[in-house]
């Protein structure tokens, strides 16, 4: 089992942390291996920013994701520049306030969840900025990549003191979400 | 001991701090370094751990220093480090030969980037092979060694700090941004389970009186420590036994430079490691260090799913070189082809070992990505058109 996920949107919106507490889930919590890589380059706030997880239950050879089997997108920038590296039939999460144009034809390809997260962030926390947690919930439901108690473990481990209230909050609204697209509720 | 980090346990971190970690599981107690990218996370967590396990972690002014302080701290007796990138490690250069002179035990670490100059400072290669073997000036040796993931990284520097003392020379881990970057599942191994090697001392005065003699006969004198009261030369300079220069007797520096790579070369079935994939029937064998033998993985088994008999030589140690090792393989194979992330390094030394026995082909990659496994997997089957 190699499963490649590709988290991309743009700095501040804490997809490189997204990312850590995913490997992180996989590698301590579930004995799987698991690796962690990002584009990494001199701008921290604003500009592009992915990074990818690779999950397997043997040794990983190659590092990278080759072809996504999910893709978190949470900016116009990397909706266009990473949409067509998904597998086909993949799992496509996009955040849909920021992505305003979509490319309908190439949606057909992938299973595509678009949902508004930075305002339900701000909606169930008070803050837009535990989008990324609140996404990491909706992925970790929807896909069983890692179970919840892994990734829940994996969250507290890698979040300021004080912040666990929220960031546990911001979780299980993403677990619920995921929940409910499972069911096409959504 | 209580370690300020977890062992005997999984993890899941960084390459840099992984070396970090495990050098300090291995003894390390001074650490002197410069920051740089992609290396500046060793520093970082260096400057962490240090003071909590009654270890020291200074900024040098530059790397010069910083490496110039390294040696210093170990002939007071500490295993110590240094880690730096391109830039640093040919400032590094100078004082890596006084090191191998003066048979001083230090580990230094390069996150190679791309060069040369500043480069590119956050993208990976592997363009200083020949710099770690061969750039400081003089004849000499020491030991390489290349891991290709975080587990390997710590393994390696474990490894790295017990070669250095048992042969009381410099040690280059030469790993690159891309494994320094990368977090990974690791285990840390538990101190109780790790066997690590401690350099020998004088066993007496008289001992004391040789910090440059073969007196056991195994090529590695005993090292004085500074502080315990011996009276020790240590020079750069050309130096007898006893440690004092003799710069014109020709006899005395061919007598002291074989022994310093001799210690080396005749260990080397102590020191070569590596690891085969498919190569006993491979026709194809591609040959590598570091983070593109995991590219160079995927290859062979791809390969090998579409009939193809391929397999992979992994390089672990790529100094001491088994050039031996090469020409074995280069007797069984049909090709070999050398992936790098430079424009041909190893190349040119798996060319020597292969002794013209077989067709030798490089698969050169720069501008900071690794290879994927596709580009491999083509440029073997467009020749095999």
């Amino acid at each position: 089992m190699r499963k490649e996920v590709l988290i991309g949107g743009f700095g501040g919106q804490g997809v490189i942390l997204s990312s850590v507490i995913l490997g992180r889930a996989a590698a301590v919590y579930e004995g799987l291996y698991s690796v962690q890589t990002q584009a990494y380059g001199p701008q921290s706030r604003g500009g592009a920013s992915k990074a990818e997880v690779v999950i397997s239950d043997e040794l990983i050879d190659y590092p990278k994701a080759l072809n996504p089997d999910y893709a978190v997108l949470l900016s116009q920038q990397a909706y266009e520049k990473y949409l067509s590296l998904v597998k086909e039939g993949g799992i496509v999460i996009v955040e849909k306030d920021l992505i305003p144009n979509r490319n309908e034809e190439l949606e057909k390809n992938f299973r595509v969840h678009a949902i508004p997260f930075t305002k339900l962030a701000e909606e169930s926390t008070g803050l837009s900025l535990t989008m990324n947690i609140l996404t990491l919930g909706f992925l970790v439901k929807l896909t069983g990549i890692v179970s919840e108690e892994a990734i829940e473990k994996a969250v507290l481990d890698s979040i300021p003191k004080g912040t666990e209230h929220l960031n546990l909050k911001a979780l299980k609204k993403g677990f619920e979400l995921g929940e409910k697209a499972l069911k096409g509720e959504l | 001991m209580r370690y300020p980090f977890p062992v005997g346990t999984v993890d899941f971190i960084q390459g840099d701090e992984a070396i970090a970690r495990a050098a300090i599981l291995a003894g390390c107690r001074f650490y002197a370094g410069y920051p740089i990218t992609p290396a500046s996370e060793i520093f970082e967590a260096m400057s962490i751990y240090m003071p909590l396990v009654d270890g020291v972690s200074i900024q040098m002014e530059d790397e010069i220093g910083s490496i110039a302080a390294v040696v210093g701290a170990s002939w007071a007796g500490a295993k110590s480090m240094t880690a730096t990138s391109g830039p640093g490690f040919s400032l590094m250069m100078e004082n890596l030969g006084y090191a191998i002179m003066t048979e001083t035990p230090l580990v230094l670490v390069n996150v190679q980037r791309s060069g040369p100059s500043t480069g590119q400072p956050t993208l990976a290669a592997q363009g200083d092979l020949m710099q770690a073997i061969w750039g400081t000036h003089g004849d000499h040796s020491l030991i390489v060694l290349a891991p290709a993931t975080v587990q390997e990284a710590f393994d390696m520097t474990i490894k790295a700090f017990n070669l250095a003392e048992k042969y009381r020379t410099p040690v280059i881990l030469l790993t690159d941004a891309e494994v320094g970057h990368m977090r990974e599942r690791v285990y840390a191994p538990h101190p109780d389970e790790l066997e690590l090697i401690y350099r020998k001392l004088p066993a007496n005065e008289e001992e004391a009186k040789y910090p440059f003699g073969d007196i056991h006969g195994d090529l590695v004198p005993p090292m004085p420590v500074f502080g315990k009261g011996h009276h020790t030369y240590v020079t750069g300079l050309t130096h007898d036994e006893k440690g004092r220069p003799k710069t014109v007797e020709s006899e005395i520096h061919e007598k002291l430079l074989k022994r310093i790579v001799e210690k080396i070369e005749k260990n080397k079935k102590d020191i070569v490691d590596y690891e085969g994939y498919g190569l006993e029937d491979a026709e194809i064998v591609i040959i590598g260090f570091g983070i593109v033998t995991r590219s160079a993985m995927r290859a062979v088994k791809e390969l090998r799913k579409k009939g193809i008999k391929a397999g992979l030589l992994k390089l672990n140690v790529l100094w001491p070189f088994d050039f031996e090792l090469i020409e074995r393989i280069a007797e069984k194979a049909g090709k070999i082809y050398v992936v790098e992330m430079n424009l041909g390094q190893l190349y040119h030394m798996v060319k020597e070992g292969a002794n013209g026995k077989v067709p030798v082909e490089l698969i050169p990659k720069i501008g900071g990505e690794i290879h994927t496994p596709k580009e491999i997997i083509e440029r073997i089957k467009d020749n095999l058109r």
